[in-house]
């Protein structure tokens, strides 16, 4: 927020930056073939829902368009900080189909004017130990982080750092470790 | 592409950005009076008068969670406070503030700190056990929304033409007593009326007009956080709810003394006067119904439809 706007108190909501998820495929062939992470076919778009009639329709449009190919329909979830998590399940091998339901959401709640609500997308990974990652894009930032959660809401650190220099070439990556949030509990992971 | 349903309160700008002008124009007219009043101590009072406001600014975190007995608290410590704000701020694309509770029970939240990068949102005991998550989100996100518009710093410039004139008032009070038989200065012809005089009535015209007009930016900016938090939760009736339950119960307990309700409305002129008008003039927050009023726009604002949203199934690929 610039000077002029702060003294006149005039705020603009922080506009969603989408491009950098159609990324996400090539990053996930850099895990599989460096670091053995195999996607989950799980991911999920996180929201704030916005009262009214107009974000109602949005979100049964949404749901109704990915509801509409063959495989498993999107489930909706909302967490305990009131946040709604869109869960798509598409084939492991298919990550491209994955991205391009997350984008279409994204696309959709944006179109409505809703974009400010968007909170962050994630995608899952897996590898053979059963170790989980996901990877959150923050959509303010227009960046990616890794997120490795262990039992007990702790996370390792040592993975998620591996994981930064792996898929640095291939995401803009959240360069400010205080925001790499933890989303513990998240549908998806 | 990206379409919004932030409607831009042109009105509001309006109104904030003349009051700040007429802050200005004070401010320049108590230096010209300076100058011409007593040229010898005018820079003198100028200077320690800035200084007391920078401090007021600078150390406005320290003082403030002083005065109001707050501790820090750590994320391990309130979990679910420092969850709220995180994604607060994420969403919004902003630092992360600290965060303080204070320990009363009087339900209030606070926001405060130099700078977005030096701020510390303080919440009450009082304010965590009365509002739901969801109208304390509402509440925080409206804090979130001074921190951003650095409300703190606009305030202490607002109001530094007062702090000054506050200052002249009593040093002029000094005068009064001590330095009526002053021979130094511009005392050489006798015709004039003496400078402490001028400068005590200078100071007390700026001080009204300089209070009254904080006030209403005050209540102005209170406005504009309003609108922003409610804009960043995308529920403004949360916000709405969270008000009404704070200014409900701030409002039911009474401060006139049962006994001296009923007496002193004989010596009124009119019992219609109660003194809202006047109090709406002079207090910092505007009006539950006029804050309410506004998230009910924001309500509207964010129900309407947008025409050429949808993309259609085939967009989607």
């Amino acid at each position: 927020m610039g000077f002029w706007d702060a003294l006149t108190g005039r705020t603009k909501p922080i506009a969603a930056n989408l491009d950098a998820l159609f990324a996400l495929p090539s990053a996930s062939i850099t895990l599989q073939t460096a670091a053995g992470f195999e996607p989950t076919g799980v991911g999920s778009v996180c929201y704030r829902e916005a009262e009214g009639a107009a974000f109602a329709q949005t979100q049964t449009d949404i749901v109704a368009l990915l509801d509409a190919d063959e495989g498993p329909d999107v489930e909706r979830t909302t967490d305990s900080f009131g946040f709604t998590w869109l869960v798509s399940r598409q084939d492991p091998s298919d990550i491209s189909a994955l991205v391009t339901d997350l984008h279409a959401v994204n696309t959709t709640l944006e179109a409505q004017g809703f974009g400010p609500g968007l909170l962050c997308s994630l995608v899952g990974f897996v590898d053979a130990s059963g170790r989980r990652l996901g990877l959150v894009y923050l959509y303010k930032q227009g960046t990616f982080y890794p997120f490795a959660p262990q039992s007990g809401q702790r996370r390792d650190n040592l993975l998620e750092i591996q994981v930064r220099d792996l898929v640095k070439g291939d995401l803009p990556v959240e360069a400010q470790l205080s925001r790499w949030m933890p989303v513990w509990g998240a549908p998806g992971l | 592409m990206s379409s919004t349903r932030f409607i831009r309160d042109t009105g509001l700008t309006a109104r904030m950005t003349l009051v700040m002008f007429l802050l200005g124009a004070v401010f320049v007219g108590l230096v010209v009076a300076l100058m011409y009043a007593m040229p010898g101590y005018a820079v003198l009072i100028g200077v320690i008068g800035l200084g007391v406001a920078w401090a007021q600014w600078y150390f406005s975190d320290t003082v403030a969670l002083k005065a109001m007995r707050a501790r820090e608290v750590t994320p391990e410590e309130a979990p679910e406070l420092h969850g709220v704000i995180d994604r607060l701020c994420t969403m919004a694309d902003m630092p992360k503030p600290r965060v303080a509770i204070a320990y009363t029970d009087m339900p209030n939240a606070f926001a405060t700190g130099r700078s977005p990068q030096r701020s510390v949102v303080c919440v009450t005991t009082g304010i965590l056990d009365r509002l739901t998550a969801e109208e304390m989100e509402g509440v925080l996100a409206h804090e979130l929304s001074h921190v951003a518009h650095r409300d703190v710093l606009v305030m202490t410039l607002a109001s530094s033409a007062g702090i000054i004139a506050g200052m002249l008032t009593r040093s002029a009070q000094y005068g009064m007593f001590f330095g009526g038989g002053d021979r130094r200065g511009n005392n050489n012809d006798n015709s004039g009326p003496p400078f402490w005089l001028v400068a005590l009535l200078i100071s007390l015209v700026v001080y009204a007009i300089s209070f009254v007009l904080t006030r209403m930016l005050s209540r102005y900016r209170e406005l504009c956080a309003d609108r922003s938090g409610a804009f960043l939760t995308q529920k403004p009736s949360a916000l709405a709810s969270a008000l009404t339950k704070i200014s409900g119960e701030i409002a039911t307990i009474p401060t006139k003394d049962l006994r001296s309700a009923q007496t002193m409305n004989a010596f009124f002129i009119a019992p219609a006067l109660n003194g809202q008008s006047l109090a709406s003039v002079f207090s910092t927050h505007p009006p539950l119904a006029q804050r309410l009023e506004q998230l009910a726009r924001v309500s509207a604002e964010l129900g309407r439809p947008l025409d050429g949203g949808f993309p259609g199934p085939g967009l989607g690929r």
